[in-house]
């Protein structure tokens, strides 16, 4: 129970964390930060509920007033803001995330971390983010999805990047890893 | 580091927490309502003069936190050029920006205490469903703490490496990272076993 809630808030502020690191531009001018992948983590490595449960704490603090988000944004502004759908979509992105990973408890942990970080933090996190793009802009859901493509390929790096870590922690700590567990 | 709230006093600061969030939402609503361009031309204005009542100090802050929403700005207008869409363009510059500056200027004269309070209040009828409110201000203290512990371990690992390497870490760092970082959840959950486990709270 102290080890569940600990992990939740630790994830928490592992997203947070990385949210601090300075962007890496693509070679075509797109800055990408690491933020997104905190939440594939908190899935892979935590499971649905706490991988949850942690983006949804992180995404609690920001409401709250903390700079936690990628830029040092953060307050109530963000949720007026375009972007209000990712932000929003963090909590259902692990959530996806952690539920993908439990279904493939039997398949090898880098291709189910990295499918379920391509489902969860890419498919789950896009739609909601399109969709409040489109809602808060007046724009058509086609004309979002043009506006925000740039950062696929950034993102789908991040899911490999956050599967080979998860293979590592299984390795290295693999009774951390509760979402098999 | 970790708040956004403004040391500059202004006398929002003394306006009752639930009131500001209660009139932050009418006003949010209302904006989504009017299609007009001038009442949105005229909520900006009213917005920056809100800002203006806090002094220069506090104007300049309040930019610092609005500017990277300017990109869009751009963006947007540039879209808007290209499509030939001026007037919807404009309401939707206008009222982004005067939501998101509103929004700010709730966070930026409120006290972290006081909207974690308000907060702790609001959840209260959620307790019959099993949310204890110790676990949640419990969970809300420990992030706060684990986020600078964590960028402190990311930049000791990055110097670390920088004194053995001249090549760019890149994200080979977050492995030993999140290691550090699960062996300290382990630490800090059998400390509070040790003390007497999450708080039942009040």
């Amino acid at each position: 129970m102290e080890r569940s809630l600990v992990m939740v808030a630790l994830f928490a502020a592992l997203i947070a964390a990385l949210g601090l690191i300075p962007p890496v531009t693509l070679g075509f001018g797109v800055p990408i930060t690491a933020q997104s992948m905190g939440v594939m983590l908190a899935g892979c490595v935590l499971g649905a509920r706490r991988g949850g449960l942690a983006a949804l704490l992180f995404i609690a603090l920001v409401a709250l007033g903390l700079p936690l988000l990628a830029g040092g944004r953060g307050g109530l502004g963000v949720f007026a803001s375009p972007t209000v759908g990712f932000v929003v979509g963090f909590p259902i992105a692990a959530f996806v995330t952690g539920l993908v990973m439990e279904r493939l408890r039997s398949v090898a942990v880098f291709p189910a971390a990295l499918l379920s970080a391509l489902v969860g933090g890419v498919l789950a996190l896009y739609v909601p983010g399109v969709l409040g793009l489109a809602f808060v802009l007046g724009k058509s859901v086609p004309e979002a999805v043009l506006l925000v493509a740039a950062f696929i390929p950034g993102d789908i790096a991040k899911a490999v990047i956050a599967s080979a870590l998860t293979v590592m922690l299984a390795q290295a700590r693999p009774e951390s890893l509760l979402s098999r567990g | 580091m970790l708040s956004l709230t403004s040391p500059v006093e202004t006398p929002y600061h003394r306006i009752p927490t639930p009131l500001k969030f209660a009139a932050l939402a009418l006003a949010t609503l209302g904006l989504f309502l009017a299609p007009q361009l001038w009442v949105q031309a005229l909520a900006l204005a009213g917005v920056m003069a809100l800002y203006a009542v806090g002094g220069r100090t506090f104007l300049a802050e309040g930019w610092r936190n609005l500017r990277p929403l300017m990109w869009l700005v751009v963006l947007l207008a540039g879209w808007h050029a290209i499509t030939g869409a001026w007037a919807s363009g404009a309401l939707i510059i206008l009222r982004m920006v005067t939501l998101v500056a509103l929004a700010t200027l709730v966070t930026m004269t409120t006290r972290l205490d006081d909207v974690i309070g308000l907060v702790t209040r609001l959840t209260r009828p959620l307790r019959p469903l099993g949310l204890k409110s110790g676990a949640v201000g419990l969970a809300v203290a420990l992030v706060i703490r684990f986020t600078p512990v964590l960028t402190d371990k990311a930049e000791a690992l990055r110097q670390a490496w920088r004194a053995r390497s001249a090549r760019r870490p890149g994200w080979r760092l977050l492995g030993p990272l999140l290691l550090a970082a699960v062996d300290d959840a382990d630490h800090v959950a059998e400390a509070l076993r040790a003390r007497g486990g999450i708080p039942e709270g009040e």
